[in-house]
């Protein structure tokens, strides 16, 4: 798992990248209320605001972590925000992308350089 | 500003694992472990206890020493019927400027010998130097030695009277002196989340044995600013700085409730307050807009700051969202604004939400009724 400088998870899975935000990040948040998701196909621009996220108390954005298309996102988390509390690494991941080049992930933290950064 | 003030119940809240954050000047809980969504749905469901020791708490005194002059003389200030408020009684109050605009909401307890009053933290400061300017002749007297407790919620009641058996008796808004454990409480049957329950001054040496007192009665739990916020936006209670200010008047703030009978046109003491010759006619003929509720159509919340249209496309904003968020009551988003009277309850508005209009019904005040002890 990579992460990125915005509490971002990124997992690979075969040739997609899988997003989600990390428990730091969700606990920060708070309790999730509202998830607005990307277009299936839409075609994104690193650092692009590409989701809502909605808690009680304020409202905040997952950015695009890399250019590419967006094939896939999670409606579980439309009927049921609060997943994004309950299993935020997990079954709360938010879409999968796919990116033209896999390199471009060493760029990120790996787990322990993530530690270190919300320590 | 410097660094925020710390409660006399800071400790407490480490200990009970809070999340502090700057609120008006003071380091406030925000939140607890439990999180804002719980803590809120747990003080409808049994009771919160909240630390409102940021509010101002201010004694004003007549030079008679009789609590009925002092409402005499802050009703120069003030358009409630004071003059009307029984000892033992508390009332909910306005200060005026003189365009009509609001300075403050507060609440005016009746003592034997002083009026007891409870003011916003963020306007403390200019409340004291409001009421020396503007009632000379009287004293006024923070009290800065005493934290401010609120327990809300259906277990309120019982969890307050199995330390403070007289509490039992008390009626909303019913203000008395209560001892516990030889220390004088001062206690009101009022809130701020739309649910029975009580606001209770503690002197500071005994404030956290009170608070863990409370704390370890059924169902009380501590709940954050977060709750706090989230429970008195469905009580469709207004919050100063956000839903009214100098810029609003009484009836369009949806408070003209709190402008007395006696104080208004053909009353018995009409005017004599700050901005009567604009809010008086205004109550009378209805003001040409009023704080309404809007709920919002699917679950994305409109906060503060959204600009309200009468139509999907086209047209200058009719409005702001003053306060908004999402209503855990509800399980749905909810905000307020001050809308146009010609927009009717029912009506759809439009609110840009992230670049696009999303619709919301206007509704009226509450979106969930109180169930406070009458």
């Amino acid at each position: 798992m990579k992460y990125t400088e915005d509490h971002e998870w990124l997992r690979v899975e075969g040739d997609l990248v899988v997003v989600g935000i990390t428990e730091h990040a969700a606990r920060q948040l708070g309790d999730v209320v509202f998830v607005e998701l990307p277009e299936v196909e839409a075609m994104v621009t690193k650092g692009d605001e590409v989701c809502v996220i909605e808690s009680v108390k304020a409202a905040s954005d997952i950015l695009a972590p890399l250019d590419g298309e967006i094939v896939e996102v999670n409606e579980k988390l439309v009927d049921n925000p609060g997943l994004v509390n309950e299993d935020p690494t997990g079954e709360a991941w938010f879409f999968k992308m796919r990116i033209e080049d896999m390199g471009a992930l060493d760029e990120f933290m790996d787990e322990d350089e993530y530690a270190d950064l919300i320590a | 500003m410097g660094d925020p003030k710390r409660l006399l119940l800071a400790d407490l809240h480490a200990d009970l694992g809070a999340r502090m954050g700057p609120f008006a000047g003071w380091d406030m809980p925000v939140q607890y472990p439990a999180g804002i969504l719980k803590e809120h749905l747990h003080t409808r469901a049994a009771a919160g206890l909240f630390d409102v020791s940021h509010m101002g708490q201010v004694i004003l005194r007549a030079p008679s020493g009789r609590g009925a002059d002092a409402a005499a003389a802050l009703e120069r200030l003030v358009p409630a019927d004071l003059v009307g408020l029984p000892e033992g009684r508390q009332r909910y109050g306005l200060f005026t400027d003189a365009n009509g605009g609001i300075l403050d909401d507060l609440m005016v307890a009746m003592r034997a010998d002083h009026l007891f009053l409870v003011v916003n933290a963020a306007r403390a400061e200019h409340d004291l130097a409001h009421l020396r300017a503007g009632l000379p002749g009287l004293t006024v007297t923070p009290v800065t030695d005493r934290a401010l407790l609120a327990v809300q919620g259906p277990a309120a009641a019982t969890a307050v009277a199995a330390l403070v058996p007289g509490a039992a008796a008390m009626r909303f808004m019913d203000a008395a002196v209560l001892a516990w454990r030889g220390t004088d409480l001062w206690l009101t049957r009022s809130g701020y989340t739309g649910e029975d329950g009580f606001e209770i001054s503690v002197p500071a040496d005994a404030a956290a044995d009170f608070a863990r007192a409370l704390l370890a009665q059924p169902g009380v739990a501590p709940a954050g600013l977060g709750a706090r916020d989230s429970l008195r936006l469905e009580a469709g209670l207004p919050l100063y700085g956000h839903d009214m200010d100098t810029g609003t008047t009484p009836a369009e703030a949806g408070l003209s409730w709190a402008v007395g009978r006696a104080r208004r046109t053909g009353g018995a003491r009409a005017g004599g307050f700050p901005g009567a010759a604009r809010i008086l006619p205004e109550i009378d003929r209805g003001p040409a807009r009023r704080r309404i509720g809007l709920r919002p159509a699917g679950r994305a919340p409109w906060r503060e700051g959204v600009e309200v249209f009468a139509a999907e496309a086209g047209g200058d904003p009719v409005a702001v969202v003053t306060s908004g968020g999402f209503a855990p009551s509800l399980d749905a988003p909810v905000a307020m604004a001050c809308l146009p009277v010609g927009i009717p309850e029912g009506a759809t508005v439009w609110g840009a939400v992230r670049g696009r209009r999303l619709p919301a019904t206007v509704v009226r005040l509450p979106f969930r009724p109180p169930s406070y002890l009458r």
